[in-house]
């Protein structure tokens, strides 16, 4: 017991390592004046914030930083909002058809990406046009397109905790008069609230980390998000690796602050509900 | 449980915005799929063409080979994920070890990165004369690796980039699998005298059956739609090296605007999808009542 304990402590440690390493390179790189770029060593040489302070002070990566913040932190919330609501329909009432529903809105987050590019696209840009208004090309456009893999993962996540919580609290309420905005608004909410902060948390960074969408859905300074920043500055200066490596870390960050946090319920989250993590 | 229409009221509006953003896509592109619609072409209206893009599309080979490259690097990823990770979560789970829940955590860090960002940072390993990996392995073992100029080295990389992105992830979900297992069946298969190899195949698989299926549904689904990270290591390249099938739709479409065309292409991908997925739920619940 006690040497196949050491044997699994070193593994864990080799394969944390090897985890690591790449992030781990980008900081190094992040952190390497110009001059210093080709060293070999994977050791960080100097505190060196200018590829961080060039990369903050472009004020157009701002200004994606902010539409990336803003489609992801609205995203999130309306996933939330719709996702607590579907989740609340699902859990306390017999709806004829409600499973068919339920696997429909489920199999949503299964759907290839690349797959709905064009006719997302095609419907952006001739279809959803209001005047002058249309949803290429705007916040709100990717605000609504994440609801494709992000509600889903809401409902999902949310009915599963809806369930948890018992029908009597729900009778009780009632018995004492409660109406159903009471009974969801205090009853249901103040159980869920945990719940909600994990998939307002998960939610922000799949809408956070999205690329192909926003790389396809939108054009200008308007609505572009950090990924598309990342990868815009790839294709534009093919060698500046530095400031390349800083805007991957900032791009990373988020989930590194919430990496403790989502531990415990990303796999249940990533596979359904299948297995508690 | 109340049984009654009110219930739609909550419903309502996730369904409504799944509709909207998540179904007519669905409908409008099997429409495209039918017409001859290049909004660049002498004339920009949609033709009818009937099943014309389809037939082109039997004999496109760059397509043929882009789906055939994504089946076999799906197929690889899946696989070895799902060894690496049954084996590292079997050797991992000690019962009692110092660190554990920080371990763990750190091993969730791949699967929250941005897949964009984790194509950055493997370009900045891979990257011949930047990297790191390019320079030790000529310094350490005289490879010449470099993924701009050989198709096989820039395929391995993808691979070995997405085993890193996505191992610890089947390695959790299999750990919290085995862990959930009762112990019984195994002791008594033990005390029956089964060898190692009968109660893995016959004990563990089939109560881990549902856990197994899973993990693998996910990441097939994936591995067949993964774009981002590829695209910042090799942009598809060398040639079509690493071109994978979002990637090829990506990239055809859009500068050519062949719109039919492009809707065909998707459509038979969603169907390649649907179909692999399909076979993958018979083949696993299957083989359960062959068995017995």
């Amino acid at each position: 017991m006690r040497r196949s304990g050491l044997a699994s402590f070193l593994l864990w440690i080799g394969l944390t390592l090897l985890t690591l390493l790449p992030v781990w390179w980008m900081l190094v790189v992040s952190m390497r004046p110009r001059v210093k770029l080709y060293s070999k060593s994977v050791l960080i040489d100097a505190v060196y914030w200018d590829n961080f302070l060039a990369v903050l002070n472009s004020a157009t990566f701002l200004r994606y930083l902010w539409n990336s913040m803003l489609v992801a932190t609205s995203n999130a919330a309306l996933v939330c909002a719709l996702g607590l609501l579907a989740a609340f329909g699902l859990s306390r009432y017999r709806i004829s058809g409600g499973d068919n529903v339920f696997f429909w809105l489920i199999t949503n987050r299964m759907a290839p990406p690349a797959v709905f590019l064009l006719p997302l696209f095609l419907l952006f840009t001739k279809w959803f046009v209001f005047g002058d208004a249309m949803l290429f090309d705007t916040k709100i456009g990717l605000i609504l397109l994440y609801c494709v893999f992000n509600l889903p993962f809401a409902i999902w996540l949310l009915k599963g905790m809806l369930d948890g919580i018992p029908l009597e609290l729900d009778e009780a309420a009632r018995v004492d008069g409660a109406t159903t905005a009471q009974v969801l608004s205090n009853v249901i909410l103040p159980l869920a609230r945990p719940g909600l902060a994990v998939t307002f948390i998960l939610t922000w960074i799949f809408a956070w980390n999205e690329y192909l969408f926003a790389a396809t859905l939108t054009s200008s300074a308007n609505a572009r998000t950090v990924t598309t920043a990342l990868a815009e500055y790839v294709s534009v200066t093919g060698t500046n690796w530095g400031e390349m490596a800083a805007m991957a870390f900032l791009t990373t960050l988020p989930a590194l602050i919430v990496l403790g946090f989502v531990q415990k319920h990303i796999v249940a989250g990533l596979t359904f509900g299948a297995l508690k993590g | 449980m109340r049984r009654s229409n009110i219930g739609w009221l909550f419903l309502a509006p996730a369904t409504l915005i799944l509709f909207v953003v998540g179904f007519i896509p669905f409908l409008y592109i099997l429409y495209v799929g039918f017409f001859d619609w290049n909004s660049n072409a002498v004339d920009p209206t949609l033709r009818w063409a009937g099943l014309q893009n389809y037939r082109n599309l039997v004999f496109d080979a760059t397509f043929l080979n882009s789906l055939a490259r994504t089946l076999v690097f799906a197929f690889i990823v899946v696989v070895s994920e799902l060894l690496l990770g049954y084996v590292l979560a079997r050797a991992l789970m000690a019962d009692r070890l110092w660190g554990r829940q920080f371990f763990r955590t750190i091993h969730t860090l791949p699967i929250v990165v941005a897949p964009i960002a984790v194509g950055a940072t493997w370009r900045l390993l891979c990257v011949p004369g930047f990297g790191i990996i390019p320079y030790y392995l000529k310094l350490w073992f005289g490879i010449d690796y470099n993924i701009s100029t050989n198709a096989y080295h820039a395929f391995g990389t993808a691979i070995v980039m997405d085993l890193w992105h996505w191992t610890p992830f089947v390695t959790l979900s299999l750990m919290a699998g085995l862990t959930a297992l009762p112990k019984e069946p195994l002791e008594q298969a033990q005390i029956d005298g089964g060898n190692k190899l009968q109660i893995f195949w016959y004990v563990i698989v089939p109560m881990l059956k549902p856990v197994l299926l899973t993990t693998v549904f996910i990441r097939l689904m994936d591995a067949l739609r993964s774009v981002d990270e590829v695209w910042m290591l090799t942009k598809g390249g060398p040639a079509e090296a690493t071109r994978f099938i979002g990637l090829h739709i990506w990239i055809n479409v859009f500068p050519k605007t062949d719109y039919g065309y492009g809707a065909a292409m998707s459509l038979l991908t969603l169907y390649v999808t649907i179909v692999l997925s399909w076979l993958l739920f018979v083949a696993m619940t299957g083989r359960k009542g062959g068995a017995q």
